[in-house]
């Protein structure tokens, strides 16, 4: 196994060198170090950049930005921040030890002293402005990656925190893995067979699907055919961040839905799929029982968490149509997570108001999965995301059910989980 | 040796603990405890503290670099980590480790044979020149 050698131009060495400052200098040595592990043989220029690194995880986050910040660090190019630990808009929420709430809260300001927008979701590709088709940029949280990779056919790869700012500074990343048209040739094949149209046509199909397929490609790059032409941005979205969570995919095609995808050929990139998987209701029903941790029969309720990733405008709409004028039980505690673009919007529509009239409570520049805002959950959570169905359990220390967002609505106003199973077949 | 490239150098010796499935480090490791989190990983409630993790690849989250880091600072990161297919957030949170605190988790991308042989090791020992040596 030989070791690579990534050719800088000149600009990138006087940077290394240390001719920009120290913040530069670290910053091309963390990318250099990264380009040589992906087999990179140069950098390329990004337009923009996604940060994870804002959420706090520890003093080593707090101890990188600062060095960042002493070495006079500003990001070169349009950057936004994802999520943090704390809700900033709803700070009465935290209910964690004050000093970790300190801590966080040095963390962000950190970030926002280099130059990136103050932001603060996981669903950068809600906001107005958002990379567009052929596009280069490095964005981590890999919800927001493989959104922009799928979706948006922007090119970014799998980047994690750290790297992310790194980029920003620096405005290079290696010019290796999904940013090259070698790595985004679809390679696994998912048919699906047999579904009722009902399903096909659901919501509750998304999260189950991503999951299914996360946990069968790892990180190869998966095809699916037989979604409908007109199948909305919500939906992929759920695909993706279900995917990222269960496997390590940055990247997905959908025939006839997505950019890359128009047709299977093109999907594949003119090559034969590396295997080809059918996907029936057997296989989704058992996706989506792996998805629910409580096996106790009449265990109660406890709360209802939504909006893994970001709630958009579209599903806060779903969200108001299905409760129809009614309350959350008293004994649930429900919650919404979204940016606070979103909020704003879901404000001025007047939704905002009458959701929390309806005791549902908004969750802004932060999720219920990564911070203490829930409180003590009495019995099990329902979520209508799969990958918080997948990271709540030991995020949080508790017991999870999914079900669909209607699923979600009606066992909200019950007070016990109301499940429909008939959609997924017998 | 041949089938092994270092990604990431340091010396490093220690029991081995073979993954069965690819980890996420962030909601699936415990920076603070050293074990496995993930309670759908056939390996939850491992540690993987001081030791030598054979792992066929990572999964999921952005921030496995940061909670890799902060493993570093806590003194419960792995001794090495052994991998068939590279993960640069891994590799982003060892680099990182090592700029901040001088110590950091070495990692090793090995050939398939290399990897058949690691998942069978008791103990793996890895030195400055880049030396694997499975025991």
């Amino acid at each position: 196994m030989t070791r690579v050698t990534v050719v800088l131009t000149e600009a990138d060495r006087a940077k290394l060198a240390g001719e920009e400052g120290d913040a530069q200098a670290l910053a091309m040595r963390i990318i250099t170090g990264v380009a040589e592990t992906m087999g990179a043989a140069s950098l390329l220029s990004i337009e923009g950049a996604h940060i994870d690194s804002c959420l706090y995880h520890g003093r080593s986050g707090i101890d990188f930005a600062r060095r960042l910040v002493d070495g006079d660090a500003r990001v070169c190019v349009p950057t936004t921040l994802n999520v943090a630990s704390l809700d900033l808009l709803h700070p009465d929420l935290y209910k964690g030890p004050a000093d970790e709430a300190a801590a966080a809260r040095e963390l962000m300001s950190l970030y926002e002293a280099m130059g990136c927008a103050p932001t603060w979701t996981c669903a950068p590709y809600q906001l107005e402005a958002r990379p567009h088709f052929g596009q280069h940029v490095a964005w981590a949280e890999s919800n927001a990656i493989v959104f922009a990779n799928s979706v948006l056919g922007a090119r970014t790869h799998r980047y994690g925190d750290f790297i992310d700012i790194c980029a920003a500074i620096t405005g290079r990343a290696p010019a290796a893995g999904l940013h090259l048209d070698e790595h985004r040739r679809g390679q696994v094949l998912f048919r699906l067979v047999g579904l009722r149209d009902e399903l096909l046509d659901h919501d509750v199909l998304a999260p189950v699907l991503g999951y299914l397929i996360g946990e069968t490609t790892g990180d190869l790059v998966p095809v699916i055919e037989g979604l409908p032409p007109d199948t909305p941005e919500h939906r992929l979205k759920a695909i993706g961040s279900a995917a990222a969570s269960s496997g390590a995919v940055g990247l997905f095609h959908v025939v006839g839905v997505t950019p890359e995808a128009p047709t299977l050929a093109d999907a594949l990139g003119e090559r034969a799929p590396l295997r080809i998987v059918d996907i029936g209701p057997p296989e989704l029903r058992r996706a989506r029982d792996e998805l629910t941790t409580v096996r106790a029969a009449g265990a109660p309720l406890g709360a209802v968490s939504l909006g893994t990733p970001h709630y958009s405008v579209t599903e806060f709409g779903r969200l108001v149509e299905l409760l129809a004028g009614r309350s959350v039980h008293p004994g649930v505690a429900c919650f919404v997570n979204t940016g606070r673009d979103v909020w704003h919007e879901v404000g001025l529509r007047g939704w905002a108001a009458r959701l929390e009239a309806a005791g549902v409570q908004i969750v802004t520049d932060t999720c219920t999965y990564i911070t203490p805002v829930m409180g003590e959950v009495h019995g099990f959570a329902l979520t209508d995301s799969a990958k918080w169905a997948h990271y709540a359990p030991g995020n949080l220390g508790i017991e999870v059910a999914f079900g669909s967002v209607d699923d979600c609505v009606e066992s909200a106003v019950a007070g016990h989980l109301v499940r429909r199973d008939d959609l997924w077949g017998s | 040796m041949a089938g092994v490239r270092v990604v990431v150098g340091g010396v490093a010796e220690g029991r081995v603990v073979v993954l069965d499935e690819p980890l996420s480090f962030w909601g699936g490791f415990s920076a603070e405890e050293g074990v496995v989190t993930d309670e759908h990983h056939p390996q939850a409630g491992v540690s993987l503290s001081g030791a030598v993790v054979v792992m066929t690849g990572a999964r999921g989250s952005s921030s496995a670099s940061s909670v890799l880091a902060e493993s570093v600072r806590l003194g419960t990161a792995p001794a090495a980590i052994l991998m068939q297919r590279p993960d640069e957030i891994l590799v982003t949170g060892a680099l990182v480790a090592a700029e901040l605190y001088d110590r950091t988790v070495p990692i090793a991308l090995l050939d398939d044979a290399t990897f058949a042989q690691a998942t069978e090791a008791r103990a793996a020992r890895l030195s400055a020149d880049g030396l694997l040596t499975l025991m």
